[in-house]
């Protein structure tokens, strides 16, 4: 550590013609901050991708905005404090809390990123053996299965058995598409996300868009294992996926998943796989026109803008057009929208993370958010990512509001308001 | 000393598993296969075995199906050497006894003085392995066991028995242990690591050649579904007296 520097005093100094008395003086001295051993903070930026932590000077803007400073003691600023008098990152709760939502660098006036910061020191920390297991086990899945969930690869296309529409696969069709749904893993396997996926399937048939999906060929895109320490991970997916599509002619690759969005628009460019890739809602924002929503959903309903489509990507207008021309429905906005929004939790690897989350802070981010939309008098959550509608629907339930608040994809409500799901899914 | 972790393949559940048109075996083909769980965790008690003592660890696979990815995870873990078996026959699937007439030669050249393996596999239908390989290389043996430390000479391992007793045996070497759980679940390797491993290192190869089978299969079939839940629907009342009536029926 470095000696000390010894203050010069002097009764007074003038510095550039203007006089200071020694009261003043004293400022010129070395910050005490400089004095602090900050080797375990120089270990942490030593980290290629999390340098951005140093340039912290504290102002605590993100505390304000952090949606895991509401359930716990936790935001940038403590995070960097906390490195700086020498708890490593590396080894404490904190590094996997964050859910990379990005609220904070949208605020944040040194640009520290936790985006960058997040995965760099966690990648770091799997390959040291110190990820939490359940997190490893989501890994563990996703490499031997494709999927998080540890579903079977196979089954992977079952979903479209109940779409009561035809879904082509690519790899029968052998002909070149419009669209190429690429569908992920929970609106493949979850149960509701599987009811959102029959639902874009009849509309997408509905509107003749020319369309196909990849099936059992399809993995996960990965973007969450990457902000949750697994790049190794992400990249054997890329890789695989990047091989999949080039078999394949099409114009457009269409998501459902936001954190797929993210990644095809971002990092997929990066390892040879660039795409003209859409969210769902963008792909049919501009066909309101063509879709003959002509039944009326009657309800108040207010929407959850995903983290990975808002604020990481800047889409907020595509779900509102569609939920605004849905007749009947009555849209309020939460406080906390758009470019501000909360977090469902489930981003940056919290989707694999619940019971460790559990014991570090005093609320699931999901429950806090379902409480709000019930605060602002909604009756319908809806949602346009496929960790929402599993995550805030058991939030409903284990905040006493089973009945209270329904939880539907908007591509649910366009197609109830098409005629093509029973209304009675709302009851 | 030197360890042998023997590893297999075994059939995948998360998969359908799929009959053979004879209905004699599974089709291979047409089934999903994964390293047997219990091999990972005698893979973790081995690896934690070499941190603590120093050993060398081998880890050896018969080509039932594709092992390279196994083996390059368990060299990605902290493994020295990965050693597969190939020959005619393998990928059809070998029974525990045919695996341990071919490992007999195999732990004898590797020089081996402790092998390691899973106290059972789902596709155990001639007896388990590590009782197999103790009598065909006459070594001390214990299987059930959920702890193994080193003492010189010897294994100390902690055997489970029924009734939730365990006992502490010492096993002079050289011995083989049925390992059922590691006092560690099975560390993760990360794919970057795995991935580097592929590119740097190569699996060592051994031609084998299995013996006759022991056991004839007469035919597999899927259980049959025997009864089921029955869901309870309706309001309180309802539910309330319709799990009052099943009490009663059943004489609880």
């Amino acid at each position: 550590m470095e000696e000390k520097a010894k203050a010069v005093e002097l009764p007074s100094v003038t510095i550039d013609g203007v006089t200071l008395p020694a009261q003043w003086n004293r400022m010129f001295e070395p910050r005490v901050i400089n004095q602090y051993d900050i080797s375990v903070l120089e270990e942490t930026t030593a980290i290629p991708g999390a340098e951005s932590l140093g340039y912290c000077y504290q102002c605590g803007k993100c505390t304000g905005v952090c949606p895991i400073d509401t359930v716990g003691d936790y935001s940038p600023r403590k995070i960097f404090r906390r490195t700086q008098i020498g708890i490593p990152l590396i080894d404490s709760p904190d590094l996997w809390l964050c859910t990379t939502c990005r609220n904070c660098l949208r605020v944040c006036p040194k640009e520290v990123n936790m985006i960058d910061i997040m995965p760099a020191v966690r990648e770091q920390a799997v390959l040291e053996g110190k990820a939490p297991q359940e997190l490893l086990t989501a890994f563990e899945n996703t490499a031997r299965y494709g999927n998080p969930l540890g579903e079977a690869p196979r089954k992977r296309a079952d979903w479209t058995k109940s779409a009561g529409v035809e879904v082509r696969i690519m790899s029968q069709l052998k002909a070149p598409v419009d669209v190429l749904w690429f569908v992920e893993c929970y609106p493949s396997y979850h149960p509701r996300g599987k009811d959102a996926s029959v639902a874009l399937a009849r509309i997408l048939d509905k509107l003749g868009i020319d369309f196909g999906i990849l099936g059992v060929e399809e993995k996960c895109a990965g973007d969450s294992q990457r902000m949750a320490g697994e790049r190794g991970l992400f990249e054997m997916l890329a890789e695989q996926n990047i091989s999949t599509l080039s078999k394949y002619e099409f114009e457009t690759l269409m998501v459902t998943d936001p954190h797929a969005y993210n990644a095809f628009l971002h990092e997929y460019p990066k390892l040879g796989g660039s795409y003209k890739t859409v969210h769902y809602t963008q792909l049919l924002a501009p066909l309101i026109d063509q879709m003959g929503l002509s039944q009326e959903v009657p309800a108040r309903v207010t929407f959850h803008d995903p983290c990975y489509l808002g604020r990481h990507n800047g889409e907020y207008e595509a779900p509102r057009r569609l939920l605004e021309a849905i007749p009947g429905i009555d849209l309020v906005e939460m406080g906390r929208c758009k470019e501000r929004s909360y977090c469902c939790g489930g981003g940056g690897g919290g989707m694999w993370l619940d019971s460790f989350t559990r014991d570090h802070t005093s609320a699931r981010l999901s429950e806090m958010r379902v409480r709000e939309a019930i605060e602002y008098g909604a009756e319908i959550l809806a949602v346009a990512c496929p960790y929402e509608v599993s995550r805030f629907e058991d939030a409903v339930k284990s905040t006493g509001n089973a009945g209270r608040l329904k939880v539907m994809d908007i591509s649910e409500l366009l197609a109830l308001s098409m005629g093509l799901i029973p209304m009675e899914a709302l009851a | 000393m030197r360890i042998a972790v023997v590893m297999k393949l075994v059939p995948d559940v998360v998969e359908e598993l799929v009959l053979s048109e004879d209905g004699k075996r599974l089709e291979r083909g047409d089934i999903a296969l994964k390293a047997n769980e219990f091999d990972e965790q005698a893979l973790e008690q081995a690896l934690l075995l070499k941190e603590s003592s120093g050993a060398e660890l081998t880890v050896i696979a018969a080509e039932t199906g594709d092992v390279d990815e196994m083996l390059y995870t368990a060299l990605a873990k902290g493994a020295d050497r990965a050693l597969k078996l190939v020959g005619d026959g393998l990928q059809d699937g070998i029974w525990n006894a045919q695996y341990a007439g071919i490992l007999v030669d195999v732990i004898a050249d590797v020089g081996a003085d402790a092998v390691l393996t899973g106290v059972q596999a789902n596709d155990d239908l001639d007896g388990q392995l590590a009782t197999w390989l103790a009598a065909g290389l006459g070594w001390s043996f214990a299987t059930v066991v959920s702890g193994v430390e080193a003492a010189g000479e010897s294994l100390i391992a902690k055997k489970e028995f029924a009734g939730g007793l365990t006992a502490n045996l010492r096993l002079p070497l050289p011995a083989v242990l049925g390992i059922q759980a590691s006092p560690e679940p099975p560390r993760y390797a990360p794919i970057s690591r795995v991935r580097q491993i592929m590119k740097t290192q190569s699996l060592e190869e051994r031609e084998v050649t299995a013996p006759a089978g022991s056991i004839t299969v007469l035919s597999l079939r899927p259980p049959e579904k025997t009864g089921g839940a029955e869901m309870i629907e309706g309001d309180v009342q309802a539910k309330a007296a319709r799990i009052a009536e099943v009490l009663a029926q059943q004489g609880i």
